[in-house]
């Protein structure tokens, strides 16, 4: 039996070789152009695109005519989930699957356009204070999926619901901009003193704490999404199930069997209906990366892997000779990090002889193999301080000569034993044999490998009990604050590595009060080349999102820190 | 005719020792399961197949012109050639080499695992199974609720409580490995008790324990062996299960099943990666099974001829 | 007499399920981690307003005396992780589909392995058997995961006779039984095989057979019945095992079952479905281990029941 299943395999491999050659055709992605267009731009408004129709404000006029046949034809779109969304409830989202399905069934004040530049959604009008204090959000006249109207008191009480401490939500400190925000989140202040008021039903009046240049990208942000006051307070539960489920966006829920199916259908009460022009999305939910390739190979799915799942490992290679996949970079950068307190990591030589001996090109080239740039610097190219990184990758020479200069610094003959740890996953322990063996091949040291599961290692890590540990860090906007703070204290609860620097430190604060974009980029350009000499993290590569879709699919936008929008998606 | 003197006839001695002595030559329990073992061709096969296994698993690692662990970028997924016997894993590692490393582990924790499970699980179900009334009961319950506990949770306490690696491995999955051999065996004694021949056994003055030891437990042997049969492929793949966690031996070495759990994605792309741990394990898995068929049919009191 | 032997067990059945309850309880909250322990911690105000909201700020033992309260009055409490679900409704959502996949491949296991394992006994050392016997070690030592995918890559995907994946009617769940019976059915096959051989040995089938009974008269009223006590002993933790779900069948074929609830909600630390399953899991298995302890009085009335051990 098994003989027979060699052999067929085989074959199989041979006849897939042939096909590749055949389909040399290359998806184009464009790339992004539009992230650095804001100096500090929040969650969702970084983006890359991919055949983007026009932006949100505009009427229907502007989008490219669809032919009449095409209008006979339902547009459907069969996606995958990967897993059941947590909550279909935009308070209380923090998940990539749950902010999908909440973006296509709600619209916040504004919407993160293809260009990926905020523009007015439930909000017809934007006023702003000469002191960028205040705003005032003019509501458009617009319907609930239910035919209630969209009123200001939505947003006013769906953002100081939010921050309730009762509610119990995660993300209530994307709310923090707002005047006594935090405070009524920390129940330091009542909730009456926070900085949202509807002035009228069409009128919402917003105070914020401090002057916020991207206050209208984090509009577009599933916390802020309004939430039917009259639905919720009618029943606690009804982001749980489809029949009871309001939303003001794109989409209404038809259908939702929980782990198994979700139906999204158009919603005919959406303001800008005329721009939506799919009529269904159905999802599935299989968890299994494997199934959902298959799926899409069999015509069951029209697209397959991230941004709300993942290509498996093993089937890269083919479908990149295939040129099916497409490949975008997201804000993220995956890293080791070394306990600074832990011998013989407590040496800074010795730190960078172990950074600088990998060679990340190799560990791309041949394990991740879906374009991730090698990363020599903290911060992901999106919001670069320096575009041309802070040491050079797999420089062997300058490694030997920094080890055997820290060894002689601590007065060592012989490394201590040292172990790397990862928590438990396929990509992590490759790319983790690789180096091993780049350090045993390029220093001449033998490390230990030792994986744990997750939680087990999170909390491992953030107690400082580990030498080297890998972590990854994913973009919550699209600044490189985002990414240097993390390392501004020594127990912060994402440093992890007990380094501490009072100049990054002072550094840091001088920034949050630059007003300059220039100047303050320079600040934290001087932040991330102290790190980076200090080196209590070794930067391995930036992220990427990959997937396959089919070609008649257009108008997915995906952000540049990976969220998802279908509202102008379509069927050719 | 002819007369029939005395001189015909020779008396025998009547002497009551040697009305006692054993004509047949003398064997041990064991030596006779040897013997009738011996002449059973394909249990003799599967034994020869297991100690070439494990002869192969101590020699080819130390003689090889590769190791387990030299990655080799340029050179991954390779199909089987004449360098690489059973081409290279994703990382451009010699597969037929992590074979053999990973028989060591894969043996070594499939065959402890089926030896404390037996032990523990066989005095445990005997005990049981042979006093019955409360004792059975309160033994049993204690079994139900080692069963119920979830297992992840105890393996993933387990792991902070103790360092990895094979040791860890065996003690995690015999927590509950002997469960179920403690079932059968109960079930079996419970059966057999109430026979004749323990009956006739006892009468004779047997104790509990000699009951238990060399009349019930002989004779629960065939499910002991299947269950037993059971045990080793279970292990094995617990086994990589337990590495996921974080208990197992370390990386680069990989066991059996930690190899056919990762080369399973790749099935349909480079198909080797899979099928060459996962046909070891099944072939061995077959003699395991074959031999302890042959060996149940020569500890059968019954088909003794 | 039954009643009162009945009456004693579902006493025992308690005190296990308490001490179950209690022992999963307290092994949880030793493990690292908790629900909100995150690669991204969040602020300490937010992680305590939570903790206080799922009532994890009260000391430990007034967690579990509340929880135990919960289980009294089978109120398992929020899932952590699936913000719209509670416990209670996600056993009532994935317990069907799990127990409709688990009964299908049940049994497949149960005719299958015991078919396969009388024919390997009644033609002991033949090619019937070695076949047999064969099918039989191919399901035990190629696990459910690897059968699965195997399955689903050649009906599914390469002959296109059977779908993918999804939970949507009859022909979804041909290959997740499949998979799912393999080593239970090889398992059993291999027991029957075994205690047939030897029942065949007996003598009360040598008098059957002196009698100028039938062979198949004999092995269905004589001898099976006899080789099934192992069987039925491995029945027990197998149906609640198998209807409970399985995980990694459940993944590959996106059946919404509950299996994977026993997986994630441990990686997640979803404590009050960890709590919900084991304790969902635990009532399933002592009724099946009970149903089993009495099926042996049936099927071989040599064994007594409250009382056997007592001379």
């Amino acid at each position: 039996m098994f003989v027979f299943i060699v052999f067929y395999f085989l074959k199989k491999d041979k006849k897939e070789k042939v096909r590749g050659v055949i389909a040399l055709k290359k998806n184009v992605f464009a790339l992004v152009s539009s992230i650095a267009v804001l100096g500090t731009a929040l969650a969702g408004c970084g983006g890359g695109q991919q055949a983007a129709p026009a932006p949100a404000n505009n009427t229907s006029s502007e989008q490219p005519a669809a032919t009449p046949e095409a209008e006979k034809k339902p547009q459907v779109l069969k996606l995958n989930l990967h897993s059941e969304p947590p909550t279909a409830d935009p308070g209380l989202s923090e998940d990539t699957t749950s902010a999908a399905i909440i973006r296509a069934t709600f619209d916040g004040l504004t919407r993160i356009g293809a260009d990926g530049k905020p523009h007015e959604a439930a909000a017809e009008k934007v006023e702003v204070s000469e002191d960028m204090l205040t705003y005032k959000f003019t509501i458009r006249d617009a319907k609930w999926s239910n035919g209630d109207p969209v009123t200001a008191h939505d947003f006013e009480f769906a953002w100081k619901r939010a921050l309730d401490p009762k509610t119990g939500a995660n993300y209530a400190y994307q709310l923090y901009y707002i005047k006594n925000g935090e405070k009524a989140n920390k129940n330091e202040a009542k909730l009456d003193d926070v900085g949202v008021k509807a002035l009228d039903d069409k009128t919402l009046e917003v105070k914020l704490e401090n002057p916020t240049p991207f206050f209208l990208e984090l509009t577009a942000f599933p916390t802020y999404f309004p939430v039917n006051k009259k639905v919720l307070e009618s029943n606690e539960k009804w982001a749980g199930e489809a029949k009871t489920h309001v939303g003001n966006g794109p989409f209404k829920m038809e259908s939702w069997e929980h782990k198994s199916k979700l139906v999204l259908v158009k919603n005919e009460n959406y303001w800008d209906k005329d721009a939506v022009k799919l009529d269904r999305i159905e999802f599935s939910m299989v968890e299994d990366e494997n199934t959902e390739l298959s799926m899409f190979e069999n015509g069951e799915l029209d697209w397959a892997g991230a941004p709300m799942s993942a290509l498996p490992t093993d089937a890269i290679p083919a479908l990149k000779d295939q040129g099916k996949i497409t490949t975008q970079p997201i804000a993220g950068t995956y890293w080791y990090k070394f306990n600074v307190e832990k011998p013989p990591f407590d040496n800074v030589k010795i730190r960078k002889a172990f950074a600088y001996s990998i060679n990340r090109q190799a560990l791309i080239d041949n394990i991740l193999q879906t374009g991730q740039l090698p990363a020599t610097g903290a911060v992901p190219p999106s919001m670069v301080l320096n575009a041309n990184g802070y040491f050079k990758d797999n420089d062997l020479e300058t490694a030997k000569k920094l080890l055997e200069e820290g060894m002689k610094e601590k007065g060592l003959t012989k490394l201590p034993p040292i172990t790397l740890s990862y928590n438990t996953s396929e990509a992590h322990k490759k790319i983790a044999e690789a180096i091993q063996d780049q350090w045993k091949k390029n220093l001449g040291v033998e490390v230990k490998l030792e994986n744990k599961e997750w939680k087990v290692y999170l909390e491992d890590m953030h107690e400082g009990n580990f030498q080297i540990g890998r972590m990854g860090w994913l973009g919550d906007f699209n600044d490189p604050i985002n990414f240097l703070e993390l390392y501004k204290d020594k127990y912060g609860g994402n440093n992890d590595t007990r380094w501490e620097n009072p100049k990054f430190k002072e550094l840091l604060n001088q920034s949050a009060l630059e007003a300059d974009p220039e100047k303050r980029k320079k600040i934290l350009a001087d932040a991330e080349q102290i790190l980076m000499d200090e080196m209590p993290i070794m930067p391995i590569y930036f992220y990427t999102n990959s997937w396959v879709q089919k070609e008649n699919v257009k108008g997915v936008v995906i952000g540049g820190l990976g969220d998802v929008d279908w509202k102008w998606a379509y069927v050719e | 005719m002819q007369h029939l003197t005395k001189e015909h006839f020779e008396p025998i001695s009547v002497d009551l020792r040697q009305a006692e002595e054993i004509k047949r030559p003398s064997l041990s329990f064991w030596a006779d399961v040897w013997r009738r073992l011996k002449m059973n061709k394909v249990a003799m096969a599967s034994l020869i197949f297991i100690v070439a296994l494990i002869v192969c698993a101590v020699v080819i690692p130390m003689v090889s012109s590769n190791d387990y662990f030299t990655t080799d970028l340029a050179g991954k997924n390779k199909k089987p050639s004449a360098e690489h016997w059973f081409g290279t894993d994703d990382l451009g590692r010699d597969m037929f080499v992590r074979i053999w490393y990973g028989a060591r582990i894969s043996l070594e924790v499939g065959l402890a695992a089926a030896f404390i499970d037996l032990i523990i699980g066989v005095i445990w179900g005997g005990i049981a199974g042979f006093y019955g009334g409360k004792v059975d009961e309160i033994m049993m319950r204690i079994a139900d609720i080692l069963f119920a506990i979830p297992y992840l949770l105890v393996v993933i306490l387990l792991m902070v409580v103790l360092s990895p690696g094979v040791g860890t491995i065996i003690i995690a999955l015999t927590i509950t490995g002997w469960i179920g051999m403690a079932r059968i065996v109960r079930g079996q004694i419970l059966q057999l008790k109430s026979q004749e021949f323990v009956l006739a056994a006892r009468s004779l003055g047997a104790d509990s324990g000699r009951l238990i030891f060399k009349h019930l437990i002989p004779n629960a042997l065939g499910p002991i062996i299947v269950t037993l049969s059971l045990t080793v492929p279970t292990a094995i793949f617990a086994e990589s299960f337990l590495s996921f966690i974080g208990l197992g031996v370390a990386a680069p070495v990989a066991s059996w099943g930690t190899m056919s759990s990762e080369g399973l994605p790749a099935m349909k792309y480079y198909p080797w990666r899979l099928m060459f741990p996962a046909v070891f394990i099944s072939v061995t898995i077959l003699a395991f099974n074959l031999f302890g068929d042959g060996l149940r049919d020569a500890v059968d009191p019954r088909l003794r001829k | 007499m039954l009643i009162r032997y009945l009456g004693k067990r579902i006493f025992f059945m308690l005190i296990s399920l308490f001490l179950i309850v209690t022992a999963t309880f307290f092994i949880m909250k030793a493990v690292p981690g908790g629900p909100f322990t995150s690669e991204k911690n969040v602020p300490e105000e937010i992680k305590a307003a939570l903790e206080a909201k799922y009532k994890l700020d009260l000391p430990l033992h007034e967690q579990y005396f509340e929880y135990l309260k919960g289980v009294i009055t089978w109120d398992l409490g929020p899932s952590f992780t699936e913000k719209s679900s509670t416990v209670n409704e996600m056993i009532s959502r994935g317990f069907p589909v799990s127990a409709h996949l688990g009964a299908q491949a049940l049994l497949l296991a149960i005719f299958g392995g015991i078919i396969l394992g009388v024919i390997a006994a009644l033609k002991h050392n033949k090619w019937q058997d070695y076949s047999a016997m064969v099918i039989a070690v191919l399901g035990l030592s190629v696990p459910g995961f690897i059968l699965a995918s195997f399955y689903q890559y050649f009906f599914a995907i390469q002959w296109g006779l059977l779908p993918i994946a999804k939970w949507e009617g009859f022909e979804y769940t041909i290959l997740p039984s499949l998979a799912l019976s393999a080593s239970p059915m090889a398992f059993i096959a291999r027991l029957t095989r075994s205690n047939m051989i030897e029942v065949l040995g007996q003598d009360y089938i040598k008098t059957a057979k002196a009698k100028g009974l039938h062979t198949f008269t004999i092995t269905v009223k004589h001898a099976i019945r006899n080789a099934l006590l192992p069987v039925i002993t491995y029945l027990g933790p197998l149906i609640a095992n198998i209807l409970t779900g399985a995980f990694v069948i459940e993944r590959i074929f996106g059946v919404p079952g509950l299996g994977r609830e026993f997986v994630l909600s441990i990686t997640n630390r979803d404590y009050t479905v960890i709590m919900g399953t084991t304790v969902f899991y635990s009532i399933i298995l002592v009724v099946m281990i009970l149903i089993v302890d009495i099926a042996y009085t049936l099927i071989d009335p040599r064994i007594k029941l409250a009382d056997a051990g007592r001379e």
